[in-house]
């Protein structure tokens, strides 16, 4: 397939493309306010403050919030895929076992190894990796093994 | 602020063929030229200006000193945005006559970029100055701007509460039996709930025919205070009540994709104008898609969120319907260049002088303007009345 449009980066962001380099999935949080941030800032939204940020891993798993697939290419990187689906998932958000446990971040995201035009709000959904050229993996999410 | 400024000059500028002859800076002018007629003003009487690119660029151009001015982006809804401003910096004393000008030409653009030999602007996502996060998280995933961020609050609309397609074709449909009394409408011909759930699918649920136009157009406006207004050439229509209110810049950033910022500038201006949903006589709510305008009905009040797929199938919103809606045929199929909140004051002011001919809403006193910019991204609501309304 062609090669997507690679995403730029952010001293915020850093982290976060570093874990993709391992297919790991990480989550920016504010200790301070027990609160997951997306996209992650050089500081709390709420707090204001950079000193309590940290990451945490996220399990990978999410579920579809909303989706649509896309009969026409955005741009010329997206020719081949058509037709595709692109989802807002709420991603695990690394939270444990705590009284976060079930914190969530919403990103948007592409939904694949499956028919698109079956993609659902509520499908359950677990991260996959694409490799962008620098090493880095871009984020995508397919749907889940059944849990035991 | 209630009733202190008031819409005293309206123009617009669109084409049967979506094209027009004139672009930029010309088309400004001619927009400019025909508000001043309309008002019965010259352009000396202007000392505030807003203008979406740069209001220095524009003011230079004319030779204008403004003491009052706004370059303001929030898209598509920076013009009822603008009222707003104009109509609070005239309240404050900053300024007496605002001008308010656009004109956008994608379709006249690329035919001259043809004409020259050069390649046709690429259409994509405004650039935006400063960090992006846009390219660094949405754009890879290949969403196409704008239909796509729509599509999704379509989407979680649909799965949260319900609605289908049929529900938000029948805005279209309801649309174009507007334009057909429209002479000046672009797409005049009729539809049928069918037609829509027919054509192509762009960015699942919606269909070509939820999506807008794309067209060339242009507009003008001109605010004054109410006392300078009632000694000028029309009726003046007054600003009873405008809040805006922005929650997100991208899709993905949105708290909650099946509630608007509407939901807090309509009820802010309505509160301002003393009104109710049920006093409003026009509705102008900016219908980029279907979807837009179902969200609207919920946000400003009038059905119960959630409730705007089986509000469409019960109240008529067409032609002699109990909630006259988008009586210039709508961005669906009067004219939409990009940026279509112009058109919403132009269409509201017109309704209420009684100019509308074949379409007019008869004893329309209260029209509201609800302007939508982005993706959903930044709301602004003008309420706008009558001298009986006051």
């Amino acid at each position: 397939m062609t090669s997507r449009f690679e995403p730029p980066t952010t001293d915020a962001s850093d982290p976060f493309w570093a874990a993709t380099r391992e297919q790991r999935y990480v989550v920016q949080w504010c200790t301070t306010c027990a609160l997951p941030i997306f996209y992650p800032r050089e500081v709390c939204p709420a707090c204001l403050s950079a000193g309590a940020l940290e990451w945490r891993e996220s399990s990978g798993r999410g579920t579809v919030y909303a989706v649509s697939v896309q009969h026409r290419p955005a741009n010329p990187t997206m020719a081949d895929r058509v037709p595709y689906a692109v989802a807002l998932v709420e991603v695990d958000a690394g939270g444990g076992t705590g009284d976060r446990a079930g914190a969530t971040i919403r990103v948007m995201s592409n939904i694949v190894g499956t028919d698109p035009l079956a993609v659902k709000v509520g499908d359950e959904v677990s991260v996959g990796w694409e490799p962008l050229s620098d090493g880095r993996n871009l984020a995508v999410f397919a749907p889940a093994p059944k849990r035991a | 602020m209630r009733g202190n400024a008031a819409i005293v000059g309206v123009t617009d500028a669109v084409s049967p063929t979506g094209e027009l002859e004139l672009t930029g800076r010309a088309l400004e002018a001619q927009m400019v030229r025909d508000v001043l007629d309309d008002a019965g003003l010259s352009l000396s009487d202007i000392d505030g200006v807003c203008h979406h690119g740069s209001s220095l660029q524009f003011a230079e151009y004319l030779g204008i000193t403004p003491t009052f001015t706004d370059s303001t982006n929030t898209g598509g809804s920076v013009f009822e945005v603008y009222l707003e401003h104009a109509a609070a910096a005239i309240n404050a004393g900053l300024a007496e006559c605002v001008l308010v000008v656009f004109a956008q030409t994608p379709r006249a653009g690329r035919t001259a970029a043809k004409r020259r030999g050069e390649s046709p602007p690429q259409r994509g996502r405004p650039m935006m100055p400063g960090p992006n996060p846009m390219a660094e998280w949405e754009v890879p995933y290949g969403l196409q701007g704008p239909v796509g961020s729509y599509a999704l609050a379509a989407s979680r609309h649909m799965a949260e509460y319900g609605t289908t397609p049929e529900q938000l074709a029948t805005i279209a449909v309801k649309t174009r039996e507007w334009a057909s009394l429209n002479p000046r409408a672009k797409s005049r011909d009729p539809l049928t709930v069918d037609d829509v759930l027919a054509s192509d699918m762009v960015a699942s649920p919606l269909h070509k025919l939820d999506c807008c136009l794309v067209t060339d157009g242009a507009g003008a406006f001109i605010v004054t205070s109410a006392e300078r207004a009632r000694s000028l050439r029309r009726p003046p229509v007054y600003v009873l009540g405008a809040a805006t209110a922005h929650d997100h810049m991208m899709i993905s950033q949105m708290p909650d994709l099946t509630t608007t910022p509407g939901a807090i500038s309509g009820p802010k201006a309505f509160a301002m104008a003393g009104i109710k949903a049920a006093d409003v006589d026009v509705l102008m709510g900016y219908d980029s898609f279907t979807i837009t305008q179902l969200l609207h009905f919920e946000d400003l009040g009038f059905c119960a969120k959630g409730e705007g797929g089986p509000f469409v199938e019960s109240t008529d919103i067409g032609p002699g319907g109990a909630l006259p809606t988008n009586t210039n045929g709508g961005g669906l199929s009067y004219t939409h260049p990009g940026m279509y909140g112009m058109f919403l004051i132009v269409e509201a002011v017109r309704q209420l002088r009684g100019d509308c001919g074949e379409r007019q809403v008869d004893g329309a006193e209260i029209a509201v303007a609800h302007g939508s910019g982005m993706v959903l991204s930044c709301m602004s609501t003008s309420v706008l009345g009558t001298e009986a309304t006051l």
